[in-house]
């Protein structure tokens, strides 16, 4: 991923340390740990805060696609990890206090898929899709595009880090979700692949980060939060919860997202991202919620909690992030940090 | 789905020429298992070919496919998640 441009002290330093251009790593990593105290100590609220979001944005990225410029070794460099750890550790305790999650059902995988369909069937507040569909001007749905983009062309890679953490029915489960995700052997069909392409046909840049300086901090959290989950098998009921509710809330939200395309005149090349997931989610929804979370609950009853505390933590994240684009836009405002960047 | 079959591979000489030139299957067939899901689709796993009324393979782009039992799907005879929008209930 390219560079992202620095949102604050926090986040410019840890860039420029990876980057390799401070004079002395060691002299900065000190500086670098204590500037994260003092941002997390004087934040009046992470999941908005643009310099924390981003410097941990980038401290995962070096698990995935690395940043331009930055040394691999760095993924694994324990100062970092401490710093991450800090930063984590905040983001967490603050996406607890946000989500309530729901009575516990019984251990069973009907009970734990009935749940889990129950709880994404609420109304999460104010709906995206149906304004997509309806009412939003192409500037907007090239805006909801690049909030998307940061995921969606990496689509699955978080969820995928849990794999070698489940077994059995769960595991197969997850495997058979993500190969689909991935296109089963045929890359033009990878879900980021067609996102690319969608985006392509817009005039839009399709490079993974491309648009990362566009997105507001809510935005990075929602994507932050998938890896926080993703990367710590502590959280391996967590990232399952969230993955059940991320399909069980995609189906009918994606015919929506396409009908608004199709509004504007775009083609097949451009709304099949969309089309292709009304089917394929109504697949996933089925095994994520029974054979994937359900599986999981049954083999260790102990994750059922963090099973739902996953599913419902996505829930309130992505719903803050919807809150912050619709409230945007209803003001007549860009939803993007810079209103040209999308153009 | 009224008119449409779902055809076990190894039960079915038309499936199995069917079965020649499709990308999505290995050479090894598994077996072919529904699941009813409560209050959802017929979800259908394992080696098999969906054929319409006229034998011809119906288009199918995975391996696991959601089949409508609520009748509202607009991609029919696949799920669309339309289940949850009308309430549909399998249990009476």
């Amino acid at each position: 991923m390219k560079q992202p441009s620095p949102r604050g002290e926090l986040s410019a330093l840890l860039l420029s340390v990876i980057a390799g251009s401070v004079a002395s790593a060691q002299d900065a990593l000190p500086r670098l740990d204590a500037l994260t105290g003092e941002s997390i100590s004087r934040t009046p609220d992470i999941l908005h805060d643009d310099d924390l979001q981003l410097a941990l944005f980038c401290l995962y990225e070096l698990h995935y696609s690395g940043v331009d410029g930055a040394g691999d070794d760095w993924e694994w460099d324990p100062d970092l990890l401490r710093i991450r750890h800090r930063i984590e550790a905040a983001f967490e305790q603050r996406v607890r206090d946000e989500t309530v999650v729901p009575a516990l059902p019984e251990p069973t995988s009907e009970a734990v898929c009935a749940e889990l369909f129950r709880l994404t069937g609420e109304d999460g507040g104010p709906s995206m899709s149906r304004f997509v569909a309806k009412s939003a001007t192409d500037d907007q749905l090239r805006e909801f595009l690049v909030h998307k983009s940061v995921n969606q062309l990496r689509e699955a890679d978080p969820h995928t880090f849990a794999i070698p953490r489940l077994s059995g029915r769960s595991k197969a489960a997850m495997v058979e979700i993500q190969a689909d995700e991935y296109g089963n052997g045929l890359p033009a069909r990878m879900h980021s692949a067609l996102y690319a392409r969608t985006m392509r046909e817009l005039g839009m840049d399709d490079a993974y980060g491309g648009y990362l300086d566009a997105v507001p901090a809510i935005t990075l959290a929602v994507n932050n939060l998938m890896s926080l989950f993703g990367l710590h098998r502590r959280l391996r009921g967590a990232i399952v919860g969230h993955l059940a509710a991320y399909e069980m809330t995609s189906s009918q939200p994606n015919r929506l997202y396409s009908r608004g395309f199709k509004r504007h005149g775009y083609g097949p090349d451009v709304t099949e991202y969309f089309d292709e997931h009304v089917e394929a989610d109504a697949v996933h929804e089925q095994i994520a919620g029974r054979d994937m979370a359900g599986g999981l609950v049954e083999s260790d009853p102990r994750l059922l909690e963090d099973v739902l505390f996953g599913a419902a933590a996505g829930l309130a994240i992505d719903t803050l992030m919807t809150v912050h684009i619709m409230e945007s836009w209803e003001a007549g405002r860009s939803s993007l940090r810079a209103s040209d960047v999308a153009a | 789905m009224g008119v449409d079959r779902v055809a076990d591979q190894q039960d079915t000489e038309g499936a199995q020429e069917a079965r020649a030139g499709h990308p999505l299957n290995s050479g090894s067939a598994a077996p072919v298992s529904v699941v009813a899901c409560p209050d959802g689709p017929l979800l259908v796993r394992g080696d098999f070919t969906l054929l319409g009324a006229d034998g011809e393979e119906l288009p199918r782009t995975r391996r696991t496919v959601a089949l409508c039992r609520c009748g509202a799907s607009v991609l029919k005879p696949y799920c669309d998640g339309s289940h949850k929008l009308i309430g549909f209930r399998s249990e009476p």
